[in-house]
């Protein structure tokens, strides 16, 4: 089986996003006062194969980002499986 | 005495690493390519440059820290083997976890590139020792990731065993917002350093930097190495 895996990654709540808040003071500069709490993050999308268990896949995209994808001591991450229609 | 520089695809301060090492501090220094596993026991200090490992992309360090040689440099460290990183050799240090922490982007999103003041928070270390505490030194910065963060707990911990080992000098000198105006951290077992300005840019006055007090780092390994008899894997032999 085939499954689209999207992931998103961002700095935890506790951790000041310098990004956010630029891209907050750019929104508020162009007019938008009702923002606030911007948070600039990544997304990635990836295929995974050759499992056919979707709490497998979960368990795989799960252990790539605590490695490689995201950096747990300062990112939180969340992911969405979907299986890819034949 | 030999030392190891090694180089990853878009590192660029190896050839600096490598002179510094060979002309001005005089020790014998093989380049190593990041494919390969290596032997690094030989190795007296192996050294991670700066540069822009893979691009930065993903975080800086993030993918460079699973390259092959890095299997034999986290062997070598838990060896007792002198490990020092340089600013993109510093992120790939945190991003494989010999030293704890990690790294944002600097607080102005600017890449800053420029002559900072830094104070040394501990001198009694193989990469200090010849750099008396608290004295000011100077030396150039050039990074648009070197906003170091660690948690309440984890700095609580490098507190406690005097694991800062250098500083910017104030607030205003702080070049990217770091936790603590932290420059430089090493392990608990003092063998893993690393940090974000470049000592090896500062080495030699007549190269056009305001002193050399980069060279001080360099020659504290040197120091330390010679006084405590070192040979392979860090280990002190009876003299």
């Amino acid at each position: 089986m085939k499954w689209e895996v999207k992931v998103e990654t961002k700095l935890k709540e506790s951790i000041l996003d310098p990004q956010g808040q630029a891209v907050s003071s750019g929104l508020e500069a162009l007019g938008y006062k009702n923002v606030s709490d911007v948070h600039v993050g990544k997304y990635m999308e990836l295929t995974v194969e050759d499992i056919d268990n979707k709490k497998e896949v979960q368990k795989q995209v799960d252990e790539m980002c605590q490695r490689l994808l995201a950096n747990p001591v300062i990112e939180d991450y969340d992911f969405q499986i979907a299986e890819v229609e034949k | 005495m030999r030392f190891a520089v090694i180089t990853f695809p878009g590192s660029n301060c190896d050839q600096d690493c490598k002179h510094v090492s060979e002309e001005v501090l005089g020790v014998e220094t093989d380049m190593l390519w990041y494919e390969n596993e290596v032997e690094l026991d030989q190795y007296d200090c192996v050294i991670l440059p700066g540069g822009f490992s893979y691009g930065d992309y993903l975080r800086s360090g993030a993918i460079a820290r699973f390259s092959p040689i890095m299997n034999s440099v986290i062997e070598y460290s838990k060896n007792g083997g002198l490990v020092f990183g340089i600013c993109n050799g510093f992120q790939i240090l945190l991003e494989a976890g010999l030293l704890p922490g990690a790294m944002k982007a600097n607080n102005n999103l600017k890449f800053v590139c420029k002559d900072i003041d830094l104070k040394i928070i501990n001198d009694a270390t193989p990469f200090t020792n010849k750099i008396q505490k608290g004295k000011k030194i100077t030396l150039p910065v050039a990074h648009g990731e070197g906003n170091y963060y660690i948690d309440q707990a984890g700095l609580k911990k490098l507190k406690k065993n005097d694991q800062i080992l250098l500083k910017y000098f104030d607030d205003d000198e702080n070049p990217n917002g770091s936790i603590n105006n932290i420059a430089g951290i090493c392990n608990k077992k003092r063998n893993v350093f690393g940090l974000m300005p470049h000592p090896e840019r500062a080495a030699e006055v007549i190269l056009g930097s305001k002193t050399n007090d980069g060279y001080r780092i360099f020659e504290s390994i040197l120091n330390y190495l010679e006084k405590n008899k070192c040979t392979k894997r860090g280990e002190k032999i009876d003299s």
